[in-house]
């Protein structure tokens, strides 16, 4: 299986070739049931390309070594193709440096590890952590450790019904106590994308510093971490058409220098006596023990895998599958869509009379369709919606819009039993 | 199709329509909440006892067809039993919808039966129980927030 990356045959500039790009995941040709598979649940993670799979395969197959510490050849390509790795992300993230890319298990490690080294260093008590409604739990759960080990408050960015952040009271919100923002780029449960640029500008304009939690929104736009100006962002692999248990975290190299380490261990280290330690230089110093160097390999080839695809290309073909869902899905009788600001992408939300979406689940699953149904790890956001839980369909790359009406057809069976 | 309406059989559409024993129970002496954070169900159940016995039940809360509907035929079920009766119903019912092998007519289960539907969708068992966890919850120990998971 050849590489999609550097050639033209799969597409040209912005228009997907849906059937060749289809035949390079292997599991979408999966039947459930005796139904052919509808994946609509790329939210909570994507399908892995051919070129994914064969750089795991070919790294454990031929490239197996232990990374940074061996002087015969296999270890010195085992680090090349890591740290190759580690470009492509930076690469991939427009970052200045690959230094400043720090490979995590997954955005949920990438926020933890802001908490626990920069976040602990820098709130203390009476200070305040600024987030928003529709943050994910994992972009919640560590500030709040985070705060109640330092006495410090979380403020939240309330949103409007149409899920938008709320900007005005945003700025309100940021003052001298406040001394991080972190902010989701795009919802997992709404599809909103929020205006990063103008959040990181306005906490800049008080020296605040932003993470943006780039897990949604790195796998459906081009993301330019010195154009959002961000300080730190986080992204996870699986949701990038790579392996699971890899991540990373773009840091600002000022301020990567300047944190205390994450985890102690081999490797983040440059010597150690029983008095004392001093620490590897970034990257190294947050990479402590033996990293997941096939899945930071594997990344590597999914980055590349999506930019030889291009995010032209790809936003065009998931802007017309929304379109065609939003109209498809509020046909449905009794269908309300939860989630409908005017910068979304991929994600369609939705909660139908009468039926709960645990049942919308089950029947649409006896039809192949595999969606997710509950509260999407983003309970604050079902509380602001008042509802219990939400059916969600998320796009990516792949999917037809044969597979909406897929969707939409098996919306009836719903109907069919619960009347 | 057919496998859909062997879960969602008409009683189970018709307790979720219309469930039973449904609200709040003035001068309970027993409660408890459940939660099924998988998918947000919550439901809390309240009884009242009289020398061992379950004078009255009662259930509140928001949940999938079959959370609520389960919930609801088990009120119905317990009504007049002793507590003691109630844990051998919640282990015949565990069994009636996780054990592939046990019988799906259980005489001892009465309507509760229609449940059986449930042990070929695992992801759903949860569903099904959370009202009988939350019960046992409230005989066990009193005021006490029970979770699926
Ligand atoms: C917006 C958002 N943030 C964070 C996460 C957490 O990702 P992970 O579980 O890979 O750490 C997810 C994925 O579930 C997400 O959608």
């Amino acid at each position: 299986m050849t590489s999609v990356a550097h050639t033209d045959s799969v597409h040209s500039a912005h228009v997907l070739d849906e059937a060749r790009i289809r035949d390079l995941f292997p599991i979408l040709a999966a039947t459930v049931g005796g139904k052919p598979l509808v994946y609509l649940d790329n939210a909570a993670t994507t399908q892995k390309p051919q070129p994914v799979l064969d750089a795991l395969s070919l790294y454990y197959a031929a490239q197996n070594a232990n990374i940074h510490r061996g002087v015969y050849q296999l270890s010195q390509d085992a680090t090349q193709a890591y740290e190759d790795a580690r470009a492509k992300v930076a690469t991939f993230l427009h970052a200045a440096d690959p230094a400043e890319i720090i490979f995590t298990r997954n955005a949920t490690e990438g926020i933890n590890l802001v908490a626990q080294t920069f976040g602990r260093s820098t709130v203390g008590e009476g200070d305040e952590v600024v987030i928003s409604t529709m943050e994910h739990h994992s972009n919640i759960v560590p500030w709040q450790l985070l705060c109640k080990e330092k006495g410090a408050r979380l403020r939240v960015v309330p949103i409007t019904d149409a899920g938008e952040l709320m900007l005005d009271e945003y700025e309100s919100l940021l003052g001298p106590r406040t001394k991080l923002v972190s902010i989701v780029h795009m919802s997992n449960s709404l599809g909103t994308v929020n205006p990063v640029q103008r959040v990181v500008e306005l906490a800049h304009g008080h020296n605040i510093p932003v993470l943006i939690d780039g897990s949604q929104a790195a796998y459906h736009m081009a993301v330019d971490v010195q154009a959002i100006g961000c300080d730190f962002y986080v992204v996870t692999g699986h949701k990038l058409y790579g392996p699971t248990g890899i991540g990373a975290l773009y840091g600002r190299r000022h301020l990567l220098d300047a944190m205390p380490p994450y985890q102690g261990g081999g490797d983040m280290i440059s010597s150690v006596t029983f008095e004392r330690t001093t620490y590897n230089v970034v990257p190294h110093k947050f990479e402590a023990g033996t990293p997941h160097i096939a899945g930071a390999i594997g990344l590597g080839a999914a980055v590349d895998f999506i930019s030889g695809v291009g995010f032209g290309a790809i936003a065009a073909h998931e802007r017309r599958l929304l379109d065609h869902a939003t109209a498809a899905l509020s046909a449905v009788p009794g269908l309300r869509l939860i989630g409908t600001a005017r910068q979304k992408a991929s994600i369609l939300s939705f909660v139908l009379d009468g039926v709960h979406a645990h049942d919308i689940g089950t029947i649409v699953d006896t039809e192949g369709v595999a969606i997710r149904t509950g509260h999407h790890c983003t309970q604050p956001v079902m509380e602001r919606f008042g509802v219990p839980a939400t059916a969600r369909a998320s796009l990516a790359m792949y999917n037809t819009t044969e597979e909406i009406d897929h969707l939409v057809a098996a919306l009836t069976k719903v109907r069919e039993i619960f009347g | 199709m057919s496998d859909l309406r062997e879960l969602y059989q008409e009683v189970i559409l018709d307790h979720n329509r219309s469930p039973r024993n449904f609200g709040p129970l003035e001068g309970a002496d027993l409660r408890a909440d459940g939660h099924n954070p998988l998918c947000g169900d919550r439901l809390s159940v309240a009884l009242k006892v009289e020398d061992g016995l379950v004078t009255d039940v009662r259930f509140e809360g928001s949940g999938c067809a079959i959370s609520k509907a389960s919930a609801s035929l088990m009120t119905e079920r317990i009504k007049g039993q002793t507590i003691d009766e109630t844990r051998v119903l919640f282990d015949r019912f565990h069994r009636l919808v996780t054990d592939q092998a046990a019988p799906t007519d259980d005489a001892a289960l009465g309507k509760l039966a229609v449940f059986a539907g449930v042990r070929a969708y695992p992801a759903r068992v949860k569903c099904a129980v959370l009202a009988w966890h939350t019960l046992r919850a409230a005989v066990d120990d009193n005021h006490k927030l029970v979770s699926t998971e």
